[in-house]
């Protein structure tokens, strides 16, 4: 399964971004490889509206199922919903934790969006 | 002739400059009209006390998709296009972000399939009627909404033709101000004697001298502060188009809502001045 993680650097040891739309970037990984890409989010996080469904549709066509972040919008909300993308909201520490703690099942997947516009 | 009232940033006495200038004018026999262009919080009404009897609703277009006519994954042409990025394509469809969307209608003449026709979308409403025989209009953006610029362009279009026109703006110096600014013949920037105040007018200079609309200054609540903005006037040779004074008086009408025209002692003749003023300084700015 693809699991992608907004995170402010390329590797496993970065630390998350708890913004989603205007997150450094995303830390894409492969669970059944343990293979892991970056891509950076730098023209997001110009825009002035929008963001979080351009983030939600560049994860959409990494083919992950799941995102790892701290924060999510109502509008990228929808558009993960739509992608039926699982969205797990409160990552915290690197994303090598963060990916740990969603292994272990401790971060549920949220049902609603925690932040009003502009993440 | 459209003459604008602005101001830096909101709480300057902007909109006390307005109904006050508007009753002034009225009472001399000008044909005047009014339109508050402050659509996220118009408050022209609460001086003025109008009769508004036509309302109507103001939209903006948004795109439609048709999913059976769209190729979705195979195009993605509407979200590439989109510069104010209110189009995705999520799951092989087309998603819609009307509340980001502008309707500026690119994507429906850009979509090969024709899969795109044209919605809409209330964004407010435009009210109007009059004021004690002086044309009144008004827009009220719904709760959320962001697309003032629209809506603010409706209220112009709703306000009638009179000889002249006063038009307060919105606080800032962003889109829905340039918008209200759009085609006015004079602007008068309404501020207070002190550094805040000085502080804003000169983003609101700046904006009106990239626009080229001609502008002057009142200083409203003169007395209270400092000089800086005098000084700040006869340094960059901006014409003070009238200076309103600070007074007991005036600020105990006000809140009883009374204006001060007809009200306060000695502001009908600061008015008469103020317009005075205005109408030498548009002559000079057309000569
Ligand atoms: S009408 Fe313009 S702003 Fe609205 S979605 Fe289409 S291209 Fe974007
Ligand atoms: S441009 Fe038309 S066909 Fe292409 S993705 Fe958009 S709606 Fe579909």
């Amino acid at each position: 399964m693809i699991i992608a993680v907004s995170s402010q650097g390329p590797g496993l040891a970065s630390s998350i971004d708890p913004r989603f739309g205007r997150a450094a970037g995303f830390v894409v990984i492969d669970t059944d490889t343990d293979e892991h890409s970056y891509f950076d989010n730098e023209q997001n996080l110009q825009l002035a509206q929008g963001a979080g469904i351009q983030a939600a549709q560049n994860v959409a066509k990494t083919g992950a199922q799941a995102i790892l972040t701290g924060h999510v919008g109502p509008k990228a909300f929808l558009a993960l919903d739509k992608g039926k993308i699982q969205i797990f909201l409160g990552a915290s520490g690197t994303v090598a934790e963060a990916l740990e703690a969603y292994k272990n099942g401790t971060m549920q997947p949220a049902s609603a969006p925690d932040k009003q516009g502009h993440w | 002739m459209r003459i604008a009232i602005a101001s830096g940033k909101g709480g300057t006495g902007k909109t006390t400059v307005v109904a006050n200038l508007a009753v002034h004018l009225k009472n001399s026999k000008h044909s005047v009209a009014v339109a508050d262009c402050d659509v996220e919080e118009p408050n022209l009404h609460l001086f003025l006390n109008p009769h508004l009897d036509i309302e109507k609703t103001a939209v903006v277009p948004i795109p439609e998709v048709d999913n059976e006519l769209c190729t979705g994954d195979d195009c993605g042409l509407c979200a590439q296009l989109c510069r104010f990025k209110s189009l995705i394509l999520m799951a092989g469809e087309v998603m819609v972000f009307p509340e980001l969307c502008h309707g500026c209608g690119l994507c429906t003449l850009a979509c090969p399939e024709k899969a795109i026709t044209e919605g809409s979308r209330a964004i407010g409403v435009v009210r109007s009627g009059k004021a004690n025989c002086i044309p009144f209009t008004e827009g009220e953006m719904k709760i959320g909404e962001a697309m003032a610029p629209p809506l603010i362009e409706e209220v112009k279009a709703a306000s009638p033709q009179c000889d002249i026109e006063l038009i307060d703006c919105p606080p800032g110096t962003s889109c829905p101000v340039i918008k209200a600014l759009d085609g006015v013949d004079f602007a008068v920037l309404v501020t207070e004697p002190t550094p805040f105040g000085l502080h804003d007018l000169d983003l609101a200079v700046l904006t009106l001298r990239q626009l080229r609309i001609p502008f002057g200054v009142v200083i409203n609540r003169d007395g209270m502060g400092n000089s800086c903005v005098h000084d700040y006037l006869n340094r960059e040779k901006i014409t003070l188009l009238g200076a309103i004074p600070h007074s007991l008086k005036a600020a105990q009408a006000y809140s009883k809502g009374l204006l001060h025209v007809g009200n306060v002692e000695g502001f009908d003749d600061h008015y008469a001045k103020l317009w005075e003023n205005i109408q030498q300084s548009i002559g000079e700015a057309r000569s």
